[in-house]
């Protein structure tokens, strides 16, 4: 009796080693970039620990992937605290790189940093879009105004209905979902739109998953949300984007509109932020010139915006006066 | 085993026939409905994730590329974790629930309020465990982000469930018992050692199983301790770590719907390893079972 | 035989040591428990301290909007509060009834062999990570109450509330179900000597019996809805609406410390402190709550033997 939960468990690992996968996709092909920029041709080792933004995360994620398939000997960590929770560890030195999805804010974190001694140096590594969308069944809102979005989302908004937003939309009732109080997404959204960071309206679907966010948007015809284009663009069919007029037409959210700066205003940057002490290692620094010199690749391949050619010229320059 | 009424003893009186009847299908709804939804859960997990559990997800580092993402250092994580976690909770729950109920006077004060503590504890949320560990175990201690504060913070979550199932088991066993052994000049450690704790192995073994399966399925406390989203190599007891429900957590967000398909994969490898480190307990608790 | 002129004394004629030994040993893991609780309170306690050098605590007991994280910041946590009773009651619903059903059936109707195939199944489920149940209460469960008619939002307190009953199903059952097993047999055999069929032995006879620890099991399992975090976070949304409406979308007390611990709020900021402030006040509602259910277990618990 007590024999059979072990069969059960055999049989699940039987059924795991057979050579199944039958699931799986061809995998996307290798690695995206060429060799990393070692100079000295000595093999690098070592642990790097990054942490911070869960936007960030993943762009970090995939460059760590193939910096160590070319140097197995450096071991590189990713942690997704958040934003802030990667600044506290950062400005205790506990790590090496911080992922931002905003600068690192000069009234509540740069002191603790130069409290504890932690010099450091920023670099964009990305950009990205936040969409703004509706349901598929959503046929009148195609374009919006920013000043309609800070009619629906300003801290004092009552508006609960389409028509309100604008006469000529139907009479259909609004549900609002987006990003929780404490995600980079929410502080820069409120700050774009509404002015203020962390001012908007409080009686809407608030989550720190975008799932949710699709579920709710898809499961109400007047429903209207937000989150980070890379989630956009991989999920559709679900949902329609609203194209954004920020004073010069309507725009539609896509790599090449962020990038170039077509649609405001929200596109916003993604940063690193790297220890000076940590920077004058040697696997530190090549992972971090691997970052730079990689990043219209590592963004395709992570589904990121790439930085403009004048952006990537900022950090390049940024990294050789930090590591000089 | 269950006692069945004896035929001629049975009740032939049709009203209280029928209201036995009608019980026994009410309990049987009860147990069927239980059944049935999280039944339902495992199903639906399994039908989406299945195609994805293959040696590839058992033996490669995560990665971007879901063609050949795994989660090894994840699945050697948790186990780990699992067995860190019994070596653990078990010498220190079933040690406070003897302590409470063989040798403790329980007319003290303070033996009432450690009662009344431990089954607060077991009604605190698991991030505050969480919030715990880090000022405690990761700074205060000076341990570090490592698998071992895992462990112990996950030890104290569940530790009141194994304590509390622990007392209930050695309350159950009849004072009979004891007072035979004690009647053949047995000390207090005797009676419990080799009357009172074999008897109650059965009900200590539930609370284990229970408290390991729920240990092993959490996320939130663990992210606060410092359970990576990204390791490519194997655990150690004192190094960075990350855990399956975590790697499990993390590629349900990712927007690529085929991470999710490997999210639903990861899940049932996790139940598979659930099983699999409860069958000790599970077999323990069938040979040892008595019936007073 | 000679009878002894004065009677031996009972104690030993010399302190055993080694038990000595034990029974410290034994108390130093009971010592455990407190350290954690000890560790809960300056943990909780201290920046829930600093959180009310801010914010005024009759304020923040009384008021009935939550929004602290936001720019016109507002602390009344009775919104908290009445959400972890929603969800807390219809999860109690579903598991009390459910879960005892089930203990009593593997318990007293059950032939061995299924009782040891059933129970292992029933506690296997309650490994499931509450993430899944999370998603299913809100892609499954959501979409069914609305074709039953109800007109539920998308986020509600009922599918979170139903699903985190579901979750506890099996720690309820399995503890219960433990409880009746060590019931001594010479109970039934009594009842049915007497007459008894076997609803009247199983309800009358064997649930009393074992009535403490089926209570240990609900309460285990009511700590467990009480703490639960991502079955909330996803299903009933994160809305602090102060309503008992099971269809609308609540929040508990538990659910916001996880989003918010978990979140970009800078740590040492006030915002960051409302987490402390609602955990100290979740500690205390379980302790009130706790301290009630021991006496009431006291007072009717029976003892045989």
């Amino acid at each position: 009796m007590g024999i059979r939960p072990l069969i059960l468990a055999g049989a699940i690992a039987a059924v795991a080693l057979l050579p199944a996968g039958c699931g799986r996709s061809d995998t996307q092909g290798a690695s995206a970039a060429g060799p990393s920029t070692t100079s000295s041709g000595a093999k690098l080792s070592g642990r790097i620990e990054a942490d911070g933004s869960s936007t960030v995360g993943p762009f970090v994620t995939a460059a760590a992937e193939d910096f160590q398939a070319q140097n197995s000997g450096v071991q590189v960590t990713v942690g997704i605290s958040g934003t802030g929770g990667g600044f506290e560890r950062f400005c205790n030195g506990e790590t090496d790189i911080s992922d931002a999805s905003r600068p690192i804010k000069d009234d509540e974190e740069v002191p603790v940093c130069q409290k504890n001694g932690i010099d450091y140096t920023e670099f964009q590594v990305a950009n990205d879009g936040i969409a703004v969308v509706v349901n598929n069944d959503n046929d009148w809102a195609k374009c919006l105004t920013v000043d309609q979005l800070t009619k629906i989302w300003g801290p004092d908004s009552q508006v609960g209905n389409w028509n309100q937003v604008d006469p000529s939309f139907p009479d259909e009732k609004l549900t609002l979902a987006g990003p929780g109080t404490d995600s980079g997404t929410f502080d820069f959204f409120t700050k774009e739109i509404n002015g203020e960071e962390d001012a908007s309206r409080t009686d809407y679907q608030a989550t720190e998953d975008d799932n949710v966010i699709v579920q709710a948007v898809e499961g109400d015809k007047g429903g209207l949300g937000y989150f980070g284009l890379s989630y956009f663009e991989q999920n559709q069919g679900n949902l329609t984007d609203v194209e954004v007029d920020g004073g010069s037409g309507c725009v539609a959210p896509t790599t090449a509109t962020v990038q170039d700066g077509s649609y405001t205003p929200l596109s916003r940057p993604l940063f690193v932020y790297v220890k000076n002490t940590s920077l004058a290692k040697p696997e530190v620094k090549a992972f971090v010139a691997y970052l730079i010199d990689n990043q219209a690749q590592i963004a395709e391949k992570a589904l990121f915006v790439p930085l403009t050619d004048e952006q990537a010229q900022k950090s390049k320059s940024d990294f050789e006066a930090g590591t000089s | 085993m269950s006692i069945a009424a004896p035929a001629d003893l049975r009740s032939t009186h049709s009203r209280g026939l029928w209201r036995g009847r009608l019980f026994v299908a009410a309990l049987l709804l009860s147990l069927a409905v239980g059944f049935l939804a999280l039944g339902t859960l495992v199903i639906d997990v399994v039908v989406k994730g299945i195609a994805y559990v293959d040696p590839v997800l058992l033996t490669n580092p995560p990665s971007s590329d879901p063609g050949i993402a795994g989660a090894r250092p994840a699945i050697l994580a948790t186990l780990y974790l699992g067995v860190l976690l019994i070596a653990f909770t078990v010498p220190i729950g079933v040690g406070t629930a003897i302590y409470l109920e063989e040798y403790a006077n329980k007319n003290r004060w303070y033996n009432r309020l450690l009662e009344l503590n431990i089954q607060n504890l077991a009604a605190v949320p698991s991030i505050v465990y969480g919030i715990l560990g880090l000022a405690f175990l990761v700074r205060g201690l000076g341990l570090g982000r490592v698998l071992l504060a895992g462990a112990l913070i996950l030890t104290l979550l569940v530790l009141p469930t194994v304590i509390i199932a622990a007392r209930e088991a050695i309350r159950a066993v009849p004072g009979s018992i004891r007072d035979g052994a004690y009647a053949l000049g047995a000390t207090q450690w005797q009676v419990v050692w080799r009357q009172v704790l074999p008897a109650a192995i059965p009900g200590i073994a539930t609370g284990s199983i229970l408290a390991l399966s729920r240990a092993i399925g959490e996320t939130a406390p663990l992210l606060l301790i410092g359970a990576l989203t990204y390791v490519s190599f194997n655990p150690t007891v004192m190094g960075p770590f990350t855990a399956l429900p975590v790697q499990i957590y993390n590629w349900t967000r990712l927007p690529n719907p085929e991470f999710k398909a490997l999210a639903a994969a990861a899940i049932i490898v996790l139940l598979a390893m659930i099983l699999l480190l409860n069958a000790a307990a599970i077999w323990l608790r069938n040979r040892y079972q008595k019936r007073w | 035989m000679a009878t002894p002129a004065v009677p031996l004394p009972l104690a030993p004629a010399r302190k055993r040591w080694g038990e000595v030994v034990i029974k410290g040993a034994l108390a130093l893991c009971a010592l455990v428990s407190v350290a954690t609780t000890v560790g809960i309170v300056i943990a909780l306690f201290v920046p829930a301290a600093e959180f009310f050098g801010h914010v005024s605590f009759v304020d923040f007991i009384t008021g009935t909007e939550w929004a602290p994280l936001f720019l016109q910041a507002s602390f009344g946590v009775v919104p908290l509060i009445v959400g972890t009773l929603s969800i807390t009651f219809w999860a109690c619903l579903i598991a009390m009834p459910l879960g005892l059903g089930a203990a009593i059936y593997l318990s007293e109707y059950a032939r061995p062999r299924v009782r040891g195939a059933l129970k292992p199944a029933l506690e296997l489920l309650a490994g499931i990570p509450t993430v899944v149940f999370g998603y299913f209460a809100l892609t499954f469960v959501t979409p069914l109450l609305r074709d039953l008619g109800l007109d539920v939002e998308v986020f509600n307190a009922l599918s979170a509330g139903l699903i985190v009953g579901v979750m506890i199903i099996p720690t309820v059952a399995s503890l219960s179900e433990d409880a009746m097993a060590a019931v001594p047999r010479d109970l039934r055999y009594g009842a049915y000597a007497l007459g008894s069929s076997k609803l009247q032995v199983s309800t009358r006879i064997v649930v009393p019996a074992a009535v403490s620890g089926i209570v240990a099991a609900f309460v285990l399992g009511i700590s467990r809805a009480v703490g639960e975090t991502m079955i909330v976070l996803l299903a009933a949304g994160q809305q602090p609406n102060l309503t008992f409406d099971p269809r609308q979308a609540v929040e508990t007390m538990s659910a916001f410390i996880a989003a918010t611990g978990a979140g970009d709020v800078p740590t040492g900021s006030l915002e960051y402190k409302t987490i402390f402030a609602v955990g100290a006040t979740l500690f205390v509602l379980t302790l009130v709550v706790n301290s009630v259910s021991i006496r009431l277990v006291r007072k009717y618990r029976e003892v045989y033997e």
